[in-house]
């Protein structure tokens, strides 16, 4: 996919004025962030899941190499194909050449986001394949050719209005705005599309590494399909997916449906293993399993390592004050919200995302809410760190801050600077007491006035009252 | 050296060691994240938990008595007396209920599928399904009505409790292990929940050997 991150203020100030983004956002808002809560409150110790999930994670970050070739050997004792791929294009030339040997023409996906990191639809397309997109939110996503805005409900800024002209004008049908009638119309137009595919593309939640398994959580039964139906199974994943048995990534599973759609589980949970045996009536003659880098490696050891915990379950964006106001899209490339502020900059490279690290207000709800506790906003602020140190920060506030340092190691001067700021101020207010614009800093009054200084510094009002 | 390498030594000098660590030992030993109280009576937990899954429940006390509950069930949703039936369960007298069942992995078209299942999970209300020869995994999905006998006895308290009995009776994972809470669903259209999406439209669950009243 490709990154648009340098346009965040640009997007951000756009989606701020859209107002039907606004309300369906708060929609996003009041159903998981409510229904997360609710569902939390079933468990006792919500906190000692998290540290156990924590802990699981970092277990296996710290022997990822050990892990991810016991799943390998595993998997391929079952019959899966395991293929390693260090960039987004060898994934995308990998499925491509699988689907060569198998003579693939027809391509069912159920929703997965590493395929987004690659473009992965695009490329197929471009070789001659179809590829039918059967998650619904992702199958609208297809139709109106837009990018997923949201990791778990990548629909969530389109209106069922929205939907329904889209449907009408694709599927040429009475044009209906019932949300149960949309579904069946997506499922009846999408069923002849499973039965027809020769192969079925996946993401993977989990890779197990005890059992050599793929491990797929989904609500539409989609992903089953998708599974299931086709004679080729390709799922494709990051390699920092790896859990060591079944028993962690039930651990895991506690957390991730309970904090991505406050639901205690979701609908199917799938885990796939090996190829159909000889006996069997239906499933896949054939499963590759394809792991993904494209960077991951390059975090583990740093200070950004505690990301590769990400289970991908949104809470951090549905609970994020700046994406609950801005949106997915203005991040600008497959991840959003704090996750994708620190992800996107650690994959696509940080001057490719220099807004982003900045697009938090550090409240710290994401890392309250966080299912595997990274602490994203240590994590944001180190990004910012690294802006600093790598002179990426735009002149003007470099200068800025090279002046304030140099005034703040000075005290007489610095008391000077101030005095005279404080008595500018005050001559630019007037008599109305308020400041209604400040040049250069009108971003900030555009929106509010600021109360005119009293006259006199801290320091002075200080000195006066000690005397 | 391709990809798998240059991954696995990018990885290996993160740890700031080329040798990989031991892990077998640790998988072999299984051990539990923190665990959920479960009340003692699992059924009726069960039962609670797939009835707020927006499953249907009905007990009977032998499997015998199931097939004419599942004709009811059909008559009543005015859906037609055919199905789709796991191998493993044909053998029940579906005919004399006036259920005309085939035996055989699901198509596009059926209407109904019958199934078994492996476990229930009283902590979540979940189903537990393994496939094979004798329990294909499409006739779960792909019908609008999918109708489970699972006997009571089946029915453990947590997801790693259904691990322990699956590697107890059949030492490996199948093909596929598919967990199903409830009908299928989505909440993709303005995160509105609507019930039957690509999978089925309702469940229904027939619990064996529990008297109606134990409920």
């Amino acid at each position: 996919m490709q990154v648009t991150a340098m346009h965040f203020k640009r997007k951000a100030g756009a989606n701020l004025r859209n107002e039907k983004l606004q309300k369906a956002l708060e929609k996003l808002q009041s159903k998981f962030v409510d229904g997360r809560a609710v569902v939390i409150a079933e468990l006792s110790d919500f906190e000692g899941l998290r540290d156990a999930a924590a802990a699981i994670r970092d277990r296996v970050l710290n022997n990822l190499d050990g892990y991810l070739q016991h799943f390998e050997q595993e998997a391929t004792a079952r019959g899966a194909v395991v293929h390693w791929a260090e960039t987004a294009d060898d994934v995308n030339r990998i499925v491509a050449e699988i689907a060569a040997q198998h003579g693939v023409q027809r391509i069912v996906k159920s929703k997965s986001m590493v395929t987004e990191e690659c473009g992965l639809n695009d490329f197929l397309e471009s070789r001659g394949l179809t590829v039918l997109e059967t998650d619904l939110g992702e199958y609208i996503l297809q139709l109106a050719k837009e990018p997923p805005s949201h990791i778990v409900a990548p629909v969530v800024h389109k209106s069922k209005e929205d939907i329904a002209d889209l449907f009408e004008q694709k599927h040429h049908r009475p044009r209906t705005t019932q949300i149960t009638e949309l579904c069946r119309e997506a499922r009846e137009v999408l069923r002849p599309g499973f039965l027809a595919a020769d192969m079925g593309i996946s993401g993977g939640n989990f890779i197990i590494a005890e059992t050599g398994s793929v491990l797929i959580v989904t609500n539409e039964g989609n992903g089953r399909l998708s599974t299931t139906l086709p004679r080729v199974h390709v799922a494709i994943t990051g390699i920092e997916k790896v859990v060591p048995t079944l028993e962690d990534v039930t651990t895991l599973l506690r957390l991730l449906p309970r904090s991505a759609t406050g639901q205690s589980i979701t609908n199917y949970v799938s885990v796939l293993t090996g190829t159909k045996g000889k006996e069997d009536a239906d499933g896949p003659e054939h499963f590759h399993i394809v792991l993904l880098d494209n960077g991951r490696s390059r975090l583990l050891g740093t200070e950004l390592q505690p990301m590769l915990r990400c289970i991908r379950c949104g809470a951090c964006m549905n609970h994020c004050p700046v994406y609950q106001n801005i949106g997915g899209h203005a991040y600008g490339w497959v991840y959003p919200g704090p996750m994708g502020s620190v992800l996107t900059p650690a994959f696509v490279g940080l001057e490719n995302a220099l807004d982003l690290p900045n697009a938090s207000t550090f409240c710290g709800a994401c890392a309250v809410v966080c299912p595997v506790k990274i602490p994203l906003p240590d994590l944001l602020r180190q990004l910012r760190h690294e802006q600093v140190k790598r002179h990426l920060r735009p002149w003007q506030e470099r200068a800025a801050l090279r002046l304030w340092s140099w005034l703040a190691q000075r005290p007489a001067w610095y008391a000077l600077g101030t005095r005279l700021v404080v008595r500018l101020l005050c001559l630019f207010a007037g008599s109305g007491k308020r400041l209604r614009h400040l040049p250069g800093v009108s971003g900030w009054t555009n929106g509010r006035d600021m109360p005119a200084p009293t006259g006199r510094t801290f320091r002075e009002l200080y000195r006066s009252g000690r005397t | 050296m391709g990809a798998r390498e240059r991954i696995l030594i990018r990885i290996a000098a993160a740890r700031g060691t080329t040798e990989s660590a031991d892990i077998g030992d640790a998988i072999r030993r299984h051990s539990r994240g923190p665990m959920p109280r479960i009340e003692k009576d699992l059924v009726p937990r069960f039962r609670d938990r797939v009835i707020k899954l927006a499953c249907d429940v009905a007990a009977v006390r032998a499997v015998n008595e199931a097939p004419p509950v599942a004709a009811r069930y059909l008559s009543e949703h005015h859906l037609p007396p055919r199905a789709v039936c796991w191998p493993e369960l044909n053998a029940l007298d579906w005919r004399s209920a006036g259920i005309d069942t085939q035996a055989r992995a699901a198509r596009g078209d059926d209407m109904v599928g019958i199934t078994g299942a492996f476990a229930g999970i009283a902590e979540t209300g979940t189903l537990m399904l393994l496939s094979g020869p004798q329990t294909p995994a499409t006739v779960s999905l792909l019908p609008e009505t999918h109708i489970v006998v699972l006997e009571a006895g089946r029915i453990v308290a947590t997801m790693e409790d259904a691990w322990d009995r699956l590697r107890s009776e059949h030492g490996k994972l199948p093909r596929a292990v598919n967990f199903v809470s409830g009908p299928s669903r989505t909440a993709d259209i303005e995160q509105t929940v609507t019930l039957g999406a690509h999978g089925p439209y309702r469940v229904l669950i027939i619990l064996v050997g529990v008297q109606a009243k134990s409920l």
